[in-house]
């Protein structure tokens, strides 16, 4: 009895002590990104002589996003990103499910093998391919278009999503899937009407997980599609930085604006994305 | 052995196929529609390009013909002055970046996720958003945005340093030799913690309920507890932080290239596999591109990691100690 009650008593001063902790750990997260939010909207002497303050009637400017909007086109570099992302994410989504309908409800000769081939991608980086996918898209004729990029992300978001998914397919109730077999339901009828409804939480996951990378990936820009028509978010701000280093505004504004998708994404996704990595370490 | 898994794998998986041979036959057509699209993609943009890569190591330009020269490519890089000093270079420095995310890296992770998980802890949801924020951005944003905060023009870190009385602490971090890769390691260690974090908090809410209970009616409680009843418990999930962190580490490449440029500067100070591969390949002011060279780089990337994840996989995992929840 009086053993359970110290912890007790010495409760509330550890748990200040641990808020207190928490609180500058999540200043340092939150710190710098809203830094950089504040001082976009700020005229260049202010951002110079009180970077630390907020926008005031007097200091509050927009030059920096007209700048960004009127000399950059970074809508247009939206639009590309958008495409890109979208269409990867379909594919993955979609042939990633299929292959993991196939690997957890079929059992065939290579199934095992099949699977362990679909794994190495997770632990080998595509981007060791790079030299040999740039001869093979400059063959294709496919540099500098949104397709070579659709389908690198494809390749790389695929292991992973044939990982997950197939664990989440092996705890859809049998009896289901019989039942519809029983009523003569095709195979693809069972696999899109019965089994896909029933693992969405699970594609949720595989969609956050897959999508991150894609928006945020420089490589694969810079090197197969680095042409203004195709140039995504990600490559186009970095190009822009560069060019207007000593434009303080122009800057800020280009990060706060590159910032804003992910930023929306996240917080209208963290919950879901949350859940997928508790659920799947808990597997 | 081989005998019975043939076995196993010939028995169809559906109670109810196994009176009738001719749906099981029907049957594998869609297996082969289901994974046909996935296994041609993954293949022609990862395994086809990977094989062809190690293939291309082998081969040498000669005035436009590619020329077989079996392992020389290993040789000149290794050996080689003009090539063995940058990617000797390169490879101490991946490691010092790699070691200091596990040094760092983990153990706030672990910290972090200690913290969270305790229980009726209010806010957790926020302090989880907020910690796993940085981890959702572009190395783009997370670079420039520090490379702006360290900058002696702007003066933030001046500033900040000056408000707790340390502004003479202050130096141009990224622009000294002596501190730019260690600068750069603490910026990815600040934007990956959320990974371990995540990881571990998800591993530490599996941990039961009755196990905690019956530990704190023992009496152990606080630190004792976490060290000795839940650390053992989630040594499994640090190795697979661990892995992911070094898979990730030499294979990296976008901060150093948003924050030092191609040629990793200060005087190649930062340089690491990633941009040396990308140097080589694509050529710069000092060199001209060589596509061979870069395979043969990025197959001694390919066999760092795959070294790497076979010691975890046969060396470490194998021996790990699991136990049953």
């Amino acid at each position: 009895m009086s053993r359970a009650a110290v912890p007790a008593r010495a409760w509330p001063l550890s748990r200040a002590a641990v808020h207190l902790v928490l609180i500058l750990y999540t200043a340092l997260c939150l710190g710098p990104v809203l830094l950089v939010v504040v001082n976009s909207f700020k005229s260049r002497a202010a951002i110079f002589g009180a970077p630390l303050s907020l926008p005031g009637p007097a200091t509050f400017d927009l030059i920096g996003y007209k700048t960004v909007l009127g000399q950059g086109a970074f809508l247009h570099y939206l639009a590309n990103s958008l495409i890109v992302t979208v269409g990867s994410l379909a594919a993955v989504l979609l042939f990633g499910a299929m292959a993991a309908f196939a690997l957890s409800e079929y059992r065939f000769p290579g199934n095992r093998l099949l699977g362990l081939f679909l794994s190495l991608g997770i632990m080998v980086p595509i981007r060791l391919g790079t030299v040999a996918i740039l001869n093979m898209m400059v063959a294709a004729h496919l540099v500098n278009t949104h397709l070579a990029l659709i389908l690198i992300y494809t390749a790389q978001g695929l292991p992973i999503a044939v990982f997950i998914l197939s664990e989440f397919m092996q705890g859809v109730s049998k009896d289901l899937k019989d039942a519809g077999r029983i009523d003569g339901l095709s195979e693809y009828t069972i696999f899109f009407r019965l089994v896909l409804p029933l693992v969405r939480p699970a594609v949720a996951t595989v969609a956050v997980f897959t999508m991150i990378p894609i928006w945020n990936d420089l490589w694969f820009p810079l090197i197969v599609a680095p042409g203004e028509a195709t140039k995504t978010v990600t490559l186009g701000a970095q190009v822009f930085i560069g060019q207007f280093v000593t434009n303080w505004n122009a800057v800020l504004a280009a990060l706060t604006l590159a910032v804003l998708p992910v930023l929306l994404l996240y917080l209208l996704f963290s919950r879901q994305l949350i859940r997928g990595i508790t659920a799947g370490a808990v597997k | 052995m081989d005998q019975i898994e043939k076995l196993a794998s010939d028995a169809p998986l559906l109670p109810a196929a196994r009176g009738t041979a001719s749906p099981a036959r029907a049957r594998r057509w869609h297996v082969a529609v289901f994974l046909a699209p996935a296994l041609l993609v993954y293949t022609a943009l990862m395994i086809v390009p990977l094989a062809d890569t190690l293939r291309l190591s082998l081969f040498r330009g000669v005035e436009h013909v590619p020329a077989f020269v079996g392992l020389d490519n290993f040789r000149v890089l290794l050996t080689d002055p003009r090539w063995s000093e940058h990617f000797w270079a390169a490879l101490r420095h991946n490691f010092y970046f790699f070691a200091f995310h596990i040094l760092l890296q983990n153990p706030v992770g672990i910290a972090l996720a200690a913290l969270l998980s305790l229980p009726r802890l209010r806010g957790q949801a926020f302090y989880r958003t907020a910690f796993f924020l940085p981890t959702m951005l572009s190395f783009v944003i997370v670079g420039f945005t520090w490379k702006l905060i360290l900058s002696p023009l702007w003066g933030v870190a001046p500033t900040l340093l000056g408000s707790i009385g340390l502004r003479g602490w202050f130096h141009p971090w990224l622009g000294q030799e002596s501190t730019a890769l260690t600068t750069l390691a603490l910026i990815s260690v600040w934007q990956y913690v959320g990974i371990p974090m995540m990881l571990i908090y998800a591993a530490m809410l599996a941990i039961p309920h009755e196990l905690i209970e019956a530990a704190e009616l023992d009496g152990i409680t606080g630190f004792a507890q976490f060290r000795r009843i839940k650390l053992p418990l989630i040594w499994p999930t640090i190795g697979i932080c661990s892995i992911l962190t070094f898979v990730g580490n030499f294979n990296a490449f976008d901060l150093i290239y948003t924050v030092s440029g191609a040629n990793a500067g200060p005087n190649f100070a930062t340089d690491i596999l990633g941009t040396f591969l990308f140097r080589t390949f694509f050529g710069n002011q000092l060199q001209l591109g060589d596509p061979n060279m870069g395979a043969t780089i990025a197959t001694m990337m390919f066999l760092i990691i795959l070294a790497g994840v076979s010691a975890y996989l046969f060396g470490i995992q194998a021996r790990m100690r699991r136990y049953a929840l």
